[in-house]
């Protein structure tokens, strides 16, 4: 028998279609929000069943609501997804035709670079390239603060990176337009942009920041879990890490 | 069966063609023998997946609360299966209800215009940041509903600028933001004044404000902000607790032509 779907599904569903990404507290907190309104029994652990309800229901609208690996922190992230449409056409209506050419190219920059970021010197060139029609540089910076301010791209001192919503809801279209310029992360298998990548140059497999921190985490001595090479980098911020998966 | 005798009523109601009009003429209504070549035509499934590209399309729109208009409905989306329309709809319509606990309403019966209404009670501290044009709209909503429905343009943003000034951090331009999204999402209407020199307009509540915004609310909050009972503003507090007017068609969009 299909699941039943009560009015806590629907209002947690009219949530996430509010909210374009949600942390795993923030779910959380909305899974038993949802719950008491409408008297349903909330079982902590139980958020991504009560999820799948959901999407047993979605999946005939090809909507899903879709859970991802933040690059910067390593917390999970949900969002609701729209799978017909996950082409960057899909912002069609917030942005202009050039602007979505720009944004295209930052991504190209961002999936072909080493450490998943590009500088915003280097998008403010690429500004100067486009076909469609060209941006001047004030308008090119215009563009990537609406970018930032609507979750598409984040930005760190002067570097721009994927936002976790933009990689959980365009991952299907970037699969696919950049097929074999991916990194995939050898620990989680998702797509990884924000890595470390092995050493040795037989080997060469990537691991996500996050990743990093988990797997090697009390370890003495870092090595590579395919090819068993010393593993040479700085393993990122783990304490930070550790708390944030105490609390997962 | 069912089927087929509610669409002959709507033929019956739709007779005269002067009642069409342009922006709707991709829309024609069809025969009962159309309509049965239609459901021959299409599977189950292939009907199911029309309403979800349907539902798709409708809440793309409704993202920036604008109303969808039955002829881009039809020319855009359903094409082929315009003479099954009801049967779609009335997958739509389900979907919307079960899955996601929202209505389709129409609010314009002569241009065929619907919008998405909640259909779960608003909850104080709901999920998610607090909305803050949201905050705004219901000031606005308040002011015109203490004045008896009507405020004038000028008043209007005399009363704005004393709370938010001309520009805002949050919402840009006030004004734009009140006369163009607030009014295109029909929580306002704008309306000519007549027989005025230079030309004036005043404010009203919109269609949406009217099914989404509960008025005894509106007159709680009052109530705080002023330290009143609500029941001293007699004339609000009896059209608050009035008993609501029959609600638009809702269960067959396209059958609410009156």
């Amino acid at each position: 028998m299909p699941p039943h779907l009560g009015d806590s599904h629907r209002r947690f569903l009219q949530s996430m279609m509010s909210n374009s990404v949600m942390d795993e507290q923030q779910a959380r907190a909305l899974y038993q929000h949802c719950c008491d309104i409408h008297k349903a029994q909330c079982v902590p652990d139980k958020l991504d069943d009560f999820i799948e309800t959901i999407n047993s229901k979605l999946q005939p609208m090809f909507m899903q609501i879709r859970k991802g690996m933040s690059e910067d922190n390593g917390q999970q992230y949900y969002a609701l997804v729209n799978m017909a449409e996950t082409d960057v056409t899909r912002m069609s209506s917030d942005y202009a035709d050039n602007e979505l050419e720009l944004f295209r190219k930052t991504m190209d920059l961002i999936v072909s670079s080493e450490n998943g970021k590009v500088s915003s010197t280097d998008v403010l060139n690429v500004a100067d390239t486009l076909t469609i029609k060209k941006l001047k540089k004030s308008e090119a910076e215009q563009v990537l603060n609406r970018l930032v301010q609507d979750k598409w791209l984040n930005e760190k001192r002067g570097e721009f990176s994927l936002s976790i919503k933009c990689i959980i809801e365009m991952e299907p279209y970037i699969r696919r337009m950049y097929e074999d310029q991916l990194k995939m992360c050898h620990i989680c298998h998702n797509v990884a942009f924000q890595c470390q990548i092995c050493d040795s140059p037989t080997c060469g497999i990537k691991i996500h920041n996050p990743c990093v921190a988990r797997y090697f985490k009390g370890r003495v001595e870092p090595r590579c879990p395919a090819c068993d090479e010393f593993w040479p980098y700085e393993i990122p911020g783990i304490s930070f890490y550790i708390s944030i998966y105490k609390s997962t | 069966m069912t089927q087929r005798k509610r669409l002959s009523n709507t033929q019956g109601r739709r007779s005269d063609p002067l009642e069409e009009d342009d922006s709707d003429l991709t829309f024609t209504q069809p025969s009962t023998s159309q309509v049965q070549r239609g459901l021959d035509k299409f599977t189950g499934s292939q009907m199911d997946q029309k309403a979800a590209e349907v539902i798709q399309y409708i809440l793309v729109k409704d993202q920036k609360k604008i109303p969808v208009r039955r002829a881009d409905l039809v020319k855009h989306v359903l094409k082929d299966y315009r003479y099954i329309y009801p049967e779609i709809m009335k997958r739509v319509l389900q979907t919307f209800d079960q899955v996601f606990g929202l209505k389709l309403v129409e609010i314009d019966t002569k241009n065929h215009l619907y919008i998405l209404i909640n259909k779960l009670e608003p909850q104080e501290g709901a999920a998610g940041p607090p909305n803050p044009k949201m905050g705004l709209l219901f000031v606005i909503l308040s002011l015109i509903f203490m004045k008896r429905g009507a405020v004038k343009e000028s008043e209007c943003f005399q009363c704005l600028l004393y709370i938010c000034g001309e520009r805002h951090e949050q919402f840009g331009d006030v004004k734009k933001l009140v006369t163009d999204e607030f009014v295109r999402q029909r929580y306002l209407e704008c309306v000519r004044i007549p027989h005025t020199e230079p030309v004036e307009f005043e404010f009203h509540w919109g269609q949406r404000a009217e099914l989404e915004v509960s008025k005894a609310k509106i007159l709680d909050f009052m109530g705080e902000l002023h330290n009143q009972d609500p029941q001293t503003w007699s004339q609000q507090y009896k059209e608050a607790h009035a008993p609501p007017p029959a609600a638009p068609s809702t269960s067959q969009p396209n059958h609410s032509q009156r």
